[in-house]
């Protein structure tokens, strides 16, 4: 495999991912954090995963922005600067430690595009394969969506729905 | 914020091109999700985008807010159009959400399937765009409330 395209869309995700934390000011850090998103997409769709990354730049990019944006406006201008305390050492020794344990823990995981690794040889398959016969279906990703695994994506409409409602009962408090 | 309307014309141009272009282009994601990428959840993203999108270079008294609003009193239609066609599926005969068993003439199995994951995914959209509109709204407007109070 080649990694001349993995390497600087890498580089570029730390550097979006470390620049929106480092930033001071919160705007400027939502922006980077939308742009880091349309990173991820890339990452995304060059693994092939077009649904996920078309709703990380939607969602991601677009409408998160959005509502950092504005809530970020319906602060008081002194809350668009933050102090931080530097950090303690116990975290700078013990998070590159956690980092490293985790990238050998990663050496245990099934390579890309394994076809032997336990997610493509259990229900996968069967998907795959009788998607187009069972409901005309040529994507199978919306096909296990929105037939196989609808009542999964029946609750996340649920979610979706109790967010709104949600939101608007803590935060309007101007509707009675 | 939003009640400040932009004067710029180059502004007010793009985004009088980009609210329906956009529209177009969910419907056509909404459509099309059987086909290639997207679907329910993106389309009903990019229709509240679109919205708020308008709601912004506009002010509240457009045009685009007003349909925005109007979109407001639809909460929860599209979860019920979800929860409708399962149990359209349970007065078939089959169990929730089967829809193979939905009671709809002159179609077989494959195009009751084809159908149900259509409507459900008209109803994830509504739901969607309905619930990002409403998150808009109540971040944008509790401040007018509290300087009133004050």
């Amino acid at each position: 495999m080649t990694y001349s395209f993995e390497l600087p869309l890498l580089a570029l995700l730390i550097l979006t991912a470390g620049g929106a934390i480092i930033v001071k000011e919160l705007i400027s850090a939502v922006l980077i954090l939308g742009a880091y998103s349309f990173f991820l997409a890339l990452v995304w769709a060059w693994l092939g995963a077009a649904d996920v990354a078309f709703v990380e730049a939607v969602v991601g990019a677009g409408l998160a922005t959005v509502f950092f944006l504005l809530t970020l406006s319906q602060t008081s201008p002194e809350d668009t600067r933050i102090r931080r305390p530097p950090p303690p050492i116990i975290a700078v020794i013990a998070l590159p430690l956690l980092g490293l344990l985790l990238l050998y823990a990663a050496n245990d995981l099934p390579a890309f595009g394994d076809p032997a690794s336990p997610a493509s040889v259990h229900v996968s398959p069967h998907y795959i394969e009788n998607s187009l016969a069972d409901t005309r279906t040529p994507n199978v990703v919306t096909s296990v969506l929105m037939d196989y695994r609808v009542l999964d994506t029946l609750i996340e409409t649920v979610v979706v729905f109790t967010s709104g409602i949600a939101c608007w009962l803590l935060l309007r408090r101007d509707a009675e | 914020m939003i009640d400040s309307p932009f004067g710029s014309v180059i502004v007010r141009r793009t985004a009088s091109l980009l609210v329906s272009l956009v529209q177009l282009f969910a419907l056509y994601v909404l459509f099309f999700g059987q086909y290639g990428p997207g679907g329910g959840f993106v389309a009903g993203v990019m229709i509240a985008a679109s919205l708020v999108f308008g709601l912004l270079v506009f002010g509240e008294d457009s045009e685009t807010a007003q349909r925005a609003t109007r979109l407001l009193a639809g909460d929860g239609v599209g979860l019920l159009l979800f929860v409708a066609v399962g149990g359209l599926c349970l007065i078939g005969g089959g169990e929730f959400l089967n829809y193979s068993q939905a009671p709809i003439p002159g179609l077989d199995s494959a195009a009751r399937r084809y159908l149900g994951i259509l409507m459900t995914q008209v109803g994830v959209a509504l739901d969607v765009a309905v619930a990002a509109v409403s998150i808009v709204y109540s971040l944008s407007r509790n401040v007018e409330s509290e300087n009133t109070d004050a």
